[in-house]
């Protein structure tokens, strides 16, 4: 654990916050993600040992040492896989994994779809600014094909990649959208994400001030979800696919098992692996 | 995006509400402060620095009207983790990195007026005579904050419109 935190029955927002001061820039969204997720920790009065955060590189990826709860800032693009060995390991814990769009759908993006299949009981938060942050503004996965810069002048010309869509179809049993604006919403999204069983996928659009300014007028256009959720993923794929990528809320909530953690078969033992590939002395 | 918390029913309800409030401004006031640090933007963490000692008197004052010398003595302030932001706190995404003391007073303003306006709204709605009579000097409090708060940005430089311009910009893409 990064720091010892309150010792109190009740816990508040603030146990789960430690006292390393977060280098993001002044007004970046990934503020109130981090106050959303600790609101939902409370929320679900979860104490921070039993949580862990898990991320890869990236602005986004410096949560875990911005709370109280055990962390892993692993390599780019794994945050899924060492989440998922950790909660495989330890089923007991809650496992968050998070990260942000270049992270999760480039670098990690085939670890993305295999963690919607396997199904495995994690809340995954990516914070999508449609860019590169940390390594000063190239075009992401999820960057506007027609998006201007010196570094990709005209635009990459490039089909944005839609995460819900993939995640809805890769099997994530749960898949939302938030906006850092709206710390509140995010916090009940998230806590919602953390209940839910199964993958769990909330994408929250989380403005990048530097180098996407104009995402600060992201809060007009965001907008709640008319419909309540459902279950039926073909129903919220269309929805999905035909949204303007500003509608905020559960948008599936699936039944399928999640992916079973005590294993039933008999563990063989490593040494009964390596017998058939033992070479020199010794050898069968 | 601020919220505007429930109505208290008693005396104590609405006085522990106003001291969640204020320990929430605190925070926040601290919070930003952190980030002009890392940033290096001294002026504006010490005002944010002011701002939440300041907040902490009106907090403690509350505290010590209402007799709660001990937290175990405060009612609970009703106040879900769910709950928006209070009224009195300024928006973590409102703030830039070349921001001016001036900008930052000009958030303070927009908070304590939010504070007034809460108050104002709680002193006409309230069903209870008691809590709508604190509800009109809380509202009386933060009108003067607004004045003084007015009166500290009459004091301060207002920057040009070239505020923003970093002579080594961060971003390259323009």
């Amino acid at each position: 654990m990064n720091e010892t935190c309150s010792a109190a029955a009740v816990p508040v927002h603030g146990d789960y916050k430690s006292k390393t001061k977060p280098v993001w820039c002044p007004g970046c969204g990934d503020f109130t993600v981090l106050g959303a997720i600790t609101r939902a920790l409370a929320a679900l009065g979860l104490p921070a040992h039993e949580v862990a955060v898990v991320s890869g590189i990236g602005c986004s990826s410096r949560i875990p040492a911005y709370t109280t709860c055990y962390g892993f800032h692993g390599v780019h693009g794994r945050a899924l896989a060492a989440g998922t060995g950790l909660k495989v390991a330890r089923p007991d814990l809650t496992v968050l994994v998070t990260g942000g769009d270049g992270d999760g759908y480039s670098i990690g993006g085939n670890h993305f779809m295999h963690a919607c299949r396997r199904n495995v009981d994690l809340t995954y938060i990516v914070m999508d600014n449609h860019v590169y942050g940390m390594t000063k503004g190239q075009a992401s996965p999820t960057t506007e094909p027609d998006w201007d810069n010196k570094l990709s002048p005209g635009g990459t010309g490039i089909r944005s990649f839609h995460p819900l869509v993939i995640a809805l179809a890769s099997g994530a049993n749960f898949v939302a959208r938030a906006f850092s604006g709206d710390t509140s919403g995010t916090a009940r999204i998230i806590a919602e994400a953390i209940r839910h069983p199964g993958f769990s996928f909330v994408e929250v659009l989380s403005p990048c001030v530097t180098f996407r300014p104009e995402q600060r007028g992201w809060k007009e256009l965001v907008h709640q979800a008319a419909v309540d959720p459902t279950d039926d993923a073909a129903r919220a794929a269309r929805r999905i696919m035909t949204d303007d990528g500003f509608n905020l809320g559960v948008l599936y909530a699936g039944a399928r098992a999640p992916y079973p953690l005590k294993r039933t078969g008999t563990p063989c033992e490593p040494a009964a692996l390596e017998a058939p590939f033992a070479c020199g002395e010794g050898a069968a | 995006m601020n919220g505007t918390p429930g109505k208290p029913a008693t005396l104590a309800d609405v006085m522990a509400q106003a001291l969640a409030m204020e320990r929430e401004a605190v925070q926040r006031y601290d919070a930003l402060a952190d980030v002009m640090e890392v940033h290096h933007n001294r002026e504006v963490e010490a005002l944010f620095r002011k701002m939440a000692q300041i907040e902490a008197k009106h907090a403690a004052q509350i505290a010590a009207e209402m007799g709660w010398t001990d937290p175990s003595d405060e009612p609970p302030s009703g106040r879900s983790p769910f709950a928006a932001d209070g009224p009195e706190s300024i928006p973590e995404d409102a703030v830039h990195y070349l921001m001016w003391p001036w900008h930052a007073l000009q958030l303070a303003l927009s908070a304590e007026q939010r504070a007034e306006a809460f108050f104002a709204g709680l002193a006409v709605t309230a069903p209870s005579a008691a809590v709508r009579q604190a509800a009109r000097r809380l509202r009386d409090e933060e009108r003067e904050h607004v004045a003084l708060i007015r009166a500290w940005i009459e004091k301060t430089p207002q920057p040009g419109s070239d505020w923003a311009e970093d002579p080594d910009p961060p971003r390259y893409t323009d």
